[in-house]
């Protein structure tokens, strides 16, 4: 590893913690319907849509209408997703006549949008259709990716609004969310995509004849807009099958600095929007230091761990699975940001990372998707683990553990109980039944401890609502697509629910005032306690599994045994 | 002094008896399911036991030994839990056991037909109901609970509080509740039953002691949610470790399982919060033992935790702050006045004033100039004593020996002052000046006048208690702020204020003031704690989250507080403050201590059940071997030894809970960080040094 790759991953890192503020204090100004310099733009197109939707903009919701709300709207853009693929093969923009969709994988793959994960149990080129890939995936990547921004907004508001009963309006945080947000956002970063030489266009595939005299297919289509989005969304689902892999993906340097930087860019800027939400900048920044810190030191472990030799192959660096053009260094980031990231676009394949660096990117979903997390849901998902370590080691001051000076009480630790509790089910059940039964083991590429880490990845990465591929795992059988349909759903609502019920109760609550006898949460202190019970809870779940998939294998490496 | 409430050891031999009795009763389901943690362990344990017995009737155990020992630790570890809560709650028992003795069968003069002129009958006091008139003379004991309504007369109360020193009961005023089971020792007193028989302040005491109406408070249903939500996660993890587990078996050619059922529920127990678990209930029972022994008695256990939520004191200014009397510092004579004319007149105008005001202007006359008290014949003196309306006493002489008839006169300086008028006096600017110079610093200024003329100014000082400060200080620190309540006037309650070092004062304060700050107080989030003895802090002692009502107070009082502080100590509400904090930290310490445990466990289980997977043929070990960091003997020991540390901690820890986590007054933040560095990390390096000895022992003794 070269002092330019640490002083490229330095000068990423740097970058993110800029833009943060930046863009965290638009997104402040944005949702609190504050003037910013796109107002004049796009004031009068949000007014446009409130009126023919009859959406009332101060018509606030309490959180069990801003639940509902959400759930209908999941569930129409579920149905409309599923039907469309179904029928895709009747409706125009479908230039090389793909057929509909089955069913099962229909299922799979519109849940897994509908949620923000974009698991790929389908080859994008070879599956859909232009129309499916542009109306159907690329509407629900800014409506996903504004579903999880909404559900943070009632969040943040429930916990900073004193004696409340309401936590803001479902319809306008999602119309501000994509309007304002994510729209302007995709449309630079696909420009700019454009200009590396991505593709956007509704071609037909072009054939070519190779200088080997092969015939080889070159795939066109609208890939720029969905490739901004999928990365800022944290959606991660690839115009092609091989993600940002592709060099119609990601075909220079320049193109995947900047897709790793779309990825982190908006959750990372999100908790600064959240501190000045609930009126300390400090608060945001805790949860920020503390995503920072559990991200460099598992990217840290990742690098060492590519680095080091591989005692069975002898070199060190191994470059099976990646890219040449992108380099070590550059894939281990992306994995690492990827992974940490609820956002599953890959550049390389994880399955041939060294064990422990496939292990950690497991790690990374397992942890709840916290270390920055998705478009909204990491931060919601971070802040369950705060309300747990608040009353875990709230007690110790001597007080009923209180966060932003409101008491957290048996509601509040029941709810973060259940958004902690219903992912790891997910993830430990579904991979026991498929470990166990032949509908589960037939779909794996490799016997032995990376096998059960392939089943691993792939409820953990549905169940985070990830989306990123261990590859090796035939994912497209009605065993799987039903399987990880279900862990996309009890990964994202299994989590938004609890979070929105959370936002209800501590709406609700009265503030008591800061003392010297209040438990701090925004000193560093508070994130080193955030750190370990996330480290722990997630360790303690995940650890027996963990052993049996990567560590067995990274220890049967280190001894110089491939399986 | 012999009597309930007062310290035990903390294992006193006849309590741990009854305690380790108690432990084997608690065996029921339906109270192992009060506690889902413990709950879980007992269903193990019977698992374990049940396959064992299966096993050795087919004549298929593999290794009974082992399993018989996995199955005799997991119901050591439910006895022993069981046993910190019958530990706990023994203190308690014994406690109500000696108050009983105090309710034994009394018998009552019922006065019937109207009060003081009826006639009187005998009956047995379990036939009393409320508002009933009793007699009771020197030596009878009282037969409920009541209010004086005649008369006068010394009670030995020894039996509830412990204190042996008489006190005082009368009709009328803040002093005439009477509790029943104590004991007239002089005089005749008439009571009016004020609770039925089976509600008597004794009953409830009985019944709080025992712990029999116990119920879990807030912060304790929310922490059981939390360890029932962890206890669930970890039976997940465990249940998948099964097929897990075979699919790498599988692979690997084992023929034999070592995840067998007994060991998997030896992982499981060892994973699941027991140690909290175990003795969450013992830390409730023993933060309510705790104020028992500090003579204070909380309704509830809420209350209890609330104490260690409040961030606001509303201290008494009297007897809390200062110690309640005011005495004469200092004469002020006016100009032109002889300052031994002003201390002589100030003297024979409070000869008769028994006050404790009164008697320091005599002794501080005597002190300072050498006046003798002189004994004045009654005919022709005529003292007058201090009334509301005229705010002023005195003693008039007639004419005698020639002398004209002389008037001395003292008492507030504006009654002074009119009354002065009257007489045609005139009222000097000077003296003035020295009543607000004197107010100003926190004194009370007395006038005197002798007839028209005034004589100068009686500084009357209320002293504040020493080490005060410091303790207002330290509550700072801890975040609490403190609120001096006093019906003095603004200047006064300013310096003293000032002097004691309080954050705030009410001054002129009314019952409907403090009530109105209880309130204001409380829309502004804070929670508040008082003290009170008089009916008309009744409504304030119900609205604040911590009531402490005197026992030398009304019944109205004692039952709006949700605590009776039986020494009437207005300083203790900072003791109870102190101990709610400790009863929220000793839970919070151990529930993180529990979880930290785990990860040593981890890695001595782990390693135990998948060290032999993926090992080349002829090893005796795999590559997962290599988590043994502890170095344990043998995969049996391993585990073994995890589930013996896990049950010994419970014992190891029962100190701890019923003693509380040690509490010193210092800011949360740094709280915090002592706390964390002994529990976290204290709980994350313990057990591997524990595990690891454990081990090293039963390796020696050859258990496996």
């Amino acid at each position: 590893m070269s002092a330019l790759d640490l002083l490229q991953i330095a000068l990423f890192l740097g970058l993110l913690i800029v833009c943060t503020p930046l863009l965290g204090g638009y997104m402040h100004r944005v949702f609190d319907g504050e003037r910013t310099f796109l107002t004049p733009v796009l004031r009068p197109v949000e007014r446009f849509l409130y009126r023919l939707s009859g959406v009332g903009m101060k018509k606030e919701q309490n959180w069990k209408g801003y639940a509902v709300a959400l759930l209908l709207f999941n569930a129409l853009g579920f149905l409309f997703l599923f039907l469309l693929q179904l029928v895709q093969g009747a409706l125009p923009l479908n230039p090389e006549k793909l057929p509909g969709v089955e069913p099962f994988l229909a299922f799979n793959t519109a849940t897994s949008f509908v949620t923000n994960t974009n698991w790929q149990a389908y080859a994008g080129e070879t599956t859909l259709s232009r129309l499916s890939q542009m109306l159907g995936l690329g509407v629900q990547n800014f409506l996903s990716a504004a579903t999880g921004i909404a559900a943070l907004l009632a969040m943040a508001r429930g916990l900073a609004r004193k004696s409340a009963t309401t936590v803001g309006n479902f319809w306008v945080d999602m119309t501000r969310a994509t309007l304002y947000v994510l729209l302007p956002l995709s449309l630079a970063l696909a420009i700019v995509l454009v200009s590396q030489g991505v593709v956007q266009n509704f071609n037909p595939d072009v054939k070519a004849t190779t200088l080997a005299g092969e015939t080889q297919i070159l795939p066109q289509g609208p890939a720029a807009s969905q490739i901004a989005i999928k990365q800022l969304g944290t959606n991660g689902g690839g115009y092609f099958n091989t993600n940002s892999a592709h060099p119609y993906e990601n075909p220079t340097p320049l193109s995947n600095f900047l897709e790793m930087l779309a990825l982190l860019l908006i959750p990372a800027a999100l908790t600064y929007t959240y501190g000045r939400m609930v009126g300390s900048s400090r608060q945001g920044w805790v949860l920020f230091a503390a995503m920072m810190v559990m991200m460099i030191v598992l990217l840290a472990v990742m690098l060492l761990s590519e680095f080091t030799p591989n005692p069975v192959v002898g070199a060190a660096g191994s470059m099976e699975g990646k890219e040449t053009r992108i380099g070590v260094a550059n894939s281990v980031l992306w994995a690492s940001a990827t992974t940490s990231v609820s956002n599953g676009a890959v550049n390389s394949m994880h399955s041939s990372l060294s064990p422990l660096a496939g292990g950690v990117t497991m790690l990374n979903m397992m942890l709840g998707e916290v270390i920055f997390g998705g478009v909204g849901s990491g931060l919601y998902g971070m802040l369950v683990f705060v309300i747990l370590t608040v009353f875990i080691a709230g007690l110790m001051v001597g007080r009923t553990p209180e966060y932003l000076g409101k008491k957290i009480e048996a509601r509040e630790v029941q709810m973060a109980t259940l958004a902690v509790l219903l992912p790891a089910a997910s993830i430990l059940l579904f991979t026991a039944l498929a470990s166990a039964i032949d509908a589960g083991l037939s779909s794996r590429l490799s016997a032995g401890p990376h096998g059960f880490s392939e089943i691993l990845y792939a409820y953990t990465s549905t169940t985070a609502n990830n989306g990123s591929a261990f590859a090796g795992l035939n994912g497209n059988t009605p065993f799987y697509n039903i399987t990880l349909g279900l862990a996309l759903w009890i990964g994202r609502l299994g989590v938004i629910l609890p979070a929105l019920a959370i936002a209800g109760s501590m709406a609700g609550k009265t503030v008591v005032p800061v003392s010297s006898g209040t438990f701090p949460t925004d000193q560093p202190l508070f994130a080193g306690m955030l750190i370990a019970v996330i480290l722990i809870v997630g360790a303690l779940t995940f650890f027996p599994a963990l052993s049996l998939g990567p560590i067995v294998e990274h220890l049967l490496m280190t001894a110089g045994r491939g399986m | 002094m012999d009597h309930g409430l007062k310290a035990r050891p903390l294992f006193d031999p006849p309590i741990v008896r009854r305690a380790v009795v108690d432990a084997f009763r608690k065996l029921t389901p339906r109270q192992q399911a009060r506690n889902p943690v413990m709950f879980v362990v007992a269903v193990g344990a019977t698992l374990t036991t049940l396959l064992l017995i299966v096993d050795l009737a087919r004549g298929s155990a593999a290794n009974p030994a082992f399993d018989l020992q996995i199955a005799l630790w997991l119901w050591f570890t439910v006895l022993f839990a069981n046993f910190a809560e019958a530990l706990a709650e023994g203190r308690g028992k014994a406690q109500a056991d000696s108050l009983r003795k105090a309710r034994q069968e009394m018998s009552a003069r019922r006065l019937t037909g109207g009060n003081g002129n009826g006639r009187e009958e005998r009956v047995p006091a379990s036939q009393l109901k409320k508002g009933d008139l009793v007699v009771c003379e020197a030596g009878d004991a009282i037969p409920g609970d009541g209010e004086v309504v005649e008369g006068i007369a010394s009670v030995d109360e020894s039996a509830i509080t412990g204190e042996s020193a008489p006190v005082i009961r009368e009709s009328g005023g803040d002093r005439s509740a009477v509790t029943g089971g104590t004991r007239v020792l002089s005089d005749r007193i008439v009571i009016r039953i004020t609770s039925e028989q089976g509600s008597t302040f004794l009953d409830r005491m009985i019944a709080l002691v025992e712990g029999a109406k116990r119920q879990k408070t807030p912060n304790e249903i929310a922490l059981t949610i939390l360890l029932s939500g962890l206890t669930i996660i970890f039976l997940l993890a465990v249940i998948s470790l099964r097929p897990f587990a075979a699919y790498a078996e599988a692979d690997s050619g084992l023929t034999r399982s070592t995840t067998t059922v007994p060991v998997l529920i030896a992982l499981l127990v060892c994973l699941i919060p027991t140690t909290i678990g175990g003795l969450l209930s013992a830390i409730g029972i023993s933060g309510m033992d705790r104020l028992i022994r500090r003579n204070v008695l909380a309704t509830s256990g809420r209350a209890v935790e609330a104490a260690g939520d409040v961030d606001v004191l509303l201290l008494d200014k009297t007897g809390t702050i200062t110690l309640g009397n005011r005495m004469a510092t200092a004469f002020h004579p006016a100009p032109g006045i002889e300052q031994v004319r002003l201390a002589d007149a100030a003297q024979l105008s409070s000869l008769a004033d028994e006050t404790p005001e009164g008697r320091s202007i005599v002794v501080l006359a005597k002190d300072k100039y050498g006046l003798r008290g002189r004994e004045l014949a009654a005919p022709h003196v005529q003292f007058l004593p201090f009334t509301a309306q005229t705010r002023m006493s005195g003693v008039d002489f007639p004419a005698q020996n020639g002398r004209p008839p002389l008037a001395i006169r003292k008492g507030a300086a504006d009654a002074v002052r009119q009354h002065v008028a009257m007489m045609g006096g005139r009222y000097p600017g000077e003296v003035d000046a020295l009543v607000n110079r004197i107010a100003g610093g926190g004194g009370t200024p007395l006038v005197v006048a002798e007839g028209k003329e005034v004589l100068g100014v009686i500084e009357l000082k209320d002293v504040v208690k020493g080490g005060m400060s410091e303790r207002f200080a330290q509550l700072r620190r801890m975040g609490i702020r403190t609120v001096m309540i006093t019906g003095d006037n603004p200047l006064t309650a300013a310096a003293i204020a000032a002097e004691a070092g309080v954050d705030d004062f009410m001054a002129q304060a009314t019952p409907e003031d403090k009530l109105r700050r209880i309130r204001q107080e409380q829309t502004d989030g804070h929670l508040v704690a008082m003290t009170g003895d008089g009916t008309n802090d009744a409504p304030a002692l119900a609205q604040a989250n911590v009531g402490v009502a005197m026992n030398t107070g009304t019944q109205a009082a004692r039952e709006a507080g949700n605590m009776v502080d039986l020494d009437s100590d207005p300083t203790k509400l900072i003791e109870i403050v102190e101990i709610g904090k400790q009863l929220l930290i000793t839970r919070g310490a151990l529930t993180t201590f529990s979880i930290a445990n785990d990860i040593a466990k981890y890695f001595a289980i782990i390693p135990a059940l998948f060290g032999m997977l993926y090992a080349l043929d002829g090893a005796t070990a795999g590559p997962l071997a290599a988590l043994n960091v502890m170095r344990l003997a043998s995969p049996q020991s391993a585990i073994l030894s995890a589930i013996i540390f896990n049950a010994l901690i419970i014992v190891a820890l029962i100190p701890l809970a019923l003693r509380g986590v040690g509490y010193r007054p210092m800011s949360a933040a740094a709280l915090l960080r002592r706390n964390l560095l002994v529990y976290g990390l204290g709980g994350l390096i313990i057990p591997f040094i524990g595990i690891k000895l454990i081990d090293v022992v039963v390796s020696w003794l050859g258990l496996v």
